[in-house]
């Protein structure tokens, strides 16, 4: 073996490294609210002004709890994924209309359709805060028992979907 | 019609550049002189090309030309002209063709500086430098072109980033790329004596001033980074252990290294195959920070808009230079021999272990710069390598290097005598020893890191003492005047750039050690009182700067009832990108900096506030100008005017033909 060999095979191995750091994300933050509780909201709803939509009546059942706005691009983009997923029945999707006006809201499901059996309207962004959201849109998976199992941060994808939260919803399903 | 001549200025130099990678390494390898006379002209018709799309793009922004994409993007009708014209390295592309433009410098310098050099070497280095700068100008005419079109033209742009509005973006990045890309003719050096096989001292006295030149632009640069950061991003640090600061500090290690290592082979004949690792580490590192700049995959301050189409060509282009390097390398070396023998107490044994310390400071600098992205890719989870991780190993590595850097120029080439060594340098030791200890306590503060890091700092300069009372002492000459001239400038700048390390030394300790902090709330007329200072604040006015409004804030600062200056820190907020700035208020002085700078407005007119008080802070980069200034001494030095002066007179003909046929 050529010792001066040596400085490429390291060579190698960082370019290894770095390649696979092309495909990573390192903004893709975990977030410190996986495995907690999820924060409790009393939310009135947005079809239904005079009912609430409550964190507390989703226990014990695994849901998604997807925050979105009508202002907002990536909403947009990942709406076909939620009519999709809404569509097939397997897990029910909880929207957050995060910071928005009611009318408009209303306009933007009307037009695009509406995945959510209910939505709860979070005008002033507090329960974002609680949440943690950096920005929207986002969605989390909570289990049975009220925990976070699961973030995506921006929009929702059909592979992640297919991949990762899917798999997770069966699974914490069937416990 | 402008930006088009600096498109098509581009596609020239990008086929000049391919004839200069070809016809000279080419002609070099088969000896025919004809095809080797190309690389002068090659490398300075791209120089001016490149200069030409340089001026283009220039023009541009000085006569807002939204219609360029480029221009749209980072600068406003409101920006003031000299930072329209530093916005043109203020984003990817542009810094790009400043890299470029720097380049296309070095080989015009080099073509000008290497009359004196065998043909045959100077056309492999030009060419290689050629090659080099092919790769860039084809990754900026395919995916990175800042003269792209925007149509329709935007009417009006989007405004450089208010954290670059600064002096410092005029100076900081053309200082650091000149030192950055001034290594890539240590490279090419390198890589020219490997293809051509003549590794030896000549090799090493050629590329010696080369490096020393481009070790002062990076030394020079990254202080001026570090600087900026100080004043501009109001946390009062210097040194953040960033991702990026890493990518320039690290060819930094890796050049300072090897300066040391070239001079063993310079005067020894030895560490060759060792010196031209470390040549092609340095121009690697560099290409290692351009690529983590600009790909994303660290998060960092300083990163670029990132896009994976970039990040992917910069390491295929990674993957070939320093790649292509190392296979030659591993090729050549093992015929290079390891030159003549020494003890490992001897100046080579020093400086073999300086060069060990300073690789192993820089490997540990690169694991904690990557080790995120090798966890993120094992999927074992996200991590941030912060400063307790660099301060942890880099002190250790760095306290013995330092002790060294008192021994090694006393040494003898060779073979020294450790007892004879310490009977030199007892009173150095001891002077060192007890200052150190008793100056903190003096200073009413004693820990074992000021103890130490001035120990360090007085034993550079003791041992830096004796050396020139030894060397005075055996120079010719009956006046004091005329022995010190006879001291070669080599010497002084040897000198000198270590007593630089220093007053960094002072600088740091003294800060780290002594520095006041205060965080508190300001109503208007409220004093606070730190380092013996008083600060009256007077509240806040609005005015309106050319592109943001501010708030500044006065303080009145008295010492002993005596006022010593009035300070205005800002608060600004720009229009275009409506993002806030702290402008933070220092003043400066040689034993302390003040440094005020404004939080959150509160209620009632008051605000909060950050008050530091920073002992011998401006030491820091003072030492480093310093450092400089010693390489530039050292580089005047007699025996380089006069081979710049005679040519080839290093050269025999004779050798000079035996060494085209044996490449």
């Amino acid at each position: 073996m050529n010792r001066f060999l040596i400085p490429f095979g390291v060579f190698v191995v960082v370019v290894g490294f770095l390649a696979v750091g092309l495909t990573l994300n390192p903004r893709e933050l975990p977030s410190p609210l996986v495995g907690r509780p999820a924060p409790d909201f009393s939310l009135p709803q947005l079809h239904d002004q005079g009912k609430v939509l409550s964190s507390n009546d989703l226990k014990g059942k695994v849901w998604l709890l997807n925050f979105w706005a009508s202002w907002c691009g990536g909403c947009k983009e990942e709406h076909p994924v939620l009519i999709h997923l809404a569509q097939s029945g397997e897990v029910p999707i909880y929207g957050m209309d995060y910071k928005d006006t009611r009318e408009e809201a209303l306009a933007w499901l009307k037009q695009w359709g509406n995945p959510y059996p209910i939505v709860a309207v979070d005008a002033l962004g507090r329960v974002g805060i609680n949440y943690g959201v950096y920005g929207v849109p986002e969605t989390y998976v909570i289990d049975k028992a009220g925990v976070i199992r699961y973030k995506q941060i921006g929009p929702l994808r059909e592979d992640i979907l297919q991949e990762k939260i899917l798999p997770l919803v069966r699974e914490l399903q069937n416990q | 019609m402008i930006p088009e001549i600096g498109h098509y200025a581009l596609i020239l130099a990008l086929c000049v550049s391919v004839v200069l990678g070809s016809l000279p390494i080419y002609g070099a390898a088969v000896g025919n002189s004809m095809l080797m006379s190309v690389a002068k002209p090659a490398a300075r018709g791209q120089f001016l090309l490149i200069l030409l799309a340089f001026c283009c793009l220039g023009y541009a922004f000085a006569e807002k030309d939204f219609s360029v994409l480029y221009v749209a993007a980072t600068s406003n009708s409101q920006l003031p002209l000299q930072y329209r014209l530093a916005a043109i390295w203020g984003a990817h592309e542009g810094s790009l063709l400043l890299w470029v433009f720097i380049l296309s410098i070095w080989m015009v310098a080099v073509s000008f500086f290497s009359t004196h050099l065998p043909e045959a070497m100077r056309a492999r280095i030009l060419g290689v430098m050629g090659l080099v700068s092919m790769g860039f100008i084809l990754f900026m005419l395919t995916v990175s072109n800042p003269f792209e079109r925007l149509i329709p033209a935007a009417l009006d742009g989007r405004d450089l980033n208010p954290l670059l509005q600064d002096p410092g973006m005029v100076i900081h990045p053309p200082m650091l790329y000149m030192g950055y890309v001034g290594f890539s003719v240590a490279f090419a050096f390198a890589i020219a004596a490997l293809l051509g096989g003549t590794l030896d001292a000549t090799w090493a006295r050629w590329s010696r001033p080369w490096t020393t030149v481009a070790w002062c632009f990076l030394t020079v640069g990254v202080a001026m980074g570090s600087g900026w950061a100080y004043y501009e991003l109001g946390w009062g640090g210097w040194w953040f252990w960033d991702p990026v600061e890493n990518a320039s500090f690290m060819p930094w290690l890796a050049g300072t290294a090897l300066i040391h290592s070239l001079a063993v082979t310079d005067k020894r004949g030895g560490f060759k195959a060792w010196s031209v690792l470390l040549a092609i580490f340095a121009f690697s590192l560099s290409l290692l920070g351009t690529f983590l700049v600009r790909s994303g995959v660290l998060t960092s301050v300083h990163a670029f808009a990132t896009d994976p189409k970039r990040g992917l060509f910069i390491l295929v282009f990674l993957a070939v230079v320093i790649g292509g390097s190392l296979i030659l390398y591993a090729w050549r070396a093992p015929r290079v021999g390891l030159g003549g023998g020494f003890t490992l107490v001897s100046r080579e044994g020093m400086l073999m272990a300086n060069n060990v310390l300073l690789v192993a400071a820089l490997g540990s600098v690169l694991l904690g710069t990557l080790y995120p992205l090798f966890l993120d890719a094992l999927d074992l989870g996200k991590i941030s390598v912060g400063p307790p991780y660099f301060d942890t190993v880099f002190v250790p590595l760095m306290t013995p290097a330092i002790f060294l850097m008192g021994i090694g120029p006393l040494a003898q080439w060779k073979k020294a005598s450790l007892p004879e060594l310490a009977t030199r340098l007892r009173w150095a030791f001891g002077v060192s020893l007890v200052t150190a200890l008793a100056l903190p306590l003096a200073m009413g503060q004693w820990t074992p890191l000021i103890s130490l890091g001035l120990m360090m700092a007085i034993w550079i300069v003791t041992t830096s003492a004796v050396g020139l009372r030894e060397r005075l002492a055996h120079a010719d000459g009956s006046s004091l005047l005329g022995r010190l001239a006879s001291v070669p400038r080599a010497y002084w700048g040897m000198l000198l750039a270590h007593c630089g390390v220093a007053l960094f030394i002072i600088g740091v300790t003294m800060v780290k050690g002594f520095e006041v902090e205060q965080d508190l709330r300001m109503n208007v007329g409220q004093t606070a009182t730190i380092g013996g200072y008083t600060f009256q604040f007077d509240g806040t006015q609005q005015y309106k700067g050319p592109n943001y409004i501010a708030a500044r804030g006065t303080f009145r600062v008295s010492q002993d009832g005596r006022e010593v200056t009035v300070m205005y820190p800002e608060k600004r907020r720009y229009n275009v990108q409506n993002q806030t700035m702290t402008e933070a208020a220092i003043s400066p002085g040689l034993l302390r900096d003040l440094y005020v700078s404004l939080g959150e407005p509160l209620d009632d007119g008051a605000w909060s506030v950050r008050l530091y008080h920073k002992p011998f802070i401006d030491w820091i980069w003072g030492g480093c100008l310093v450092m400089a200034v010693g390489g530039v001494l050292a580089i005047s030095d007699r025996r380089y005017r006069l081979a710049w002066r005679r040519k080839e007179v290093d050269v025999p003909a004779a050798t000079q033909v035996a060494r085209q046929t044996v490449s």
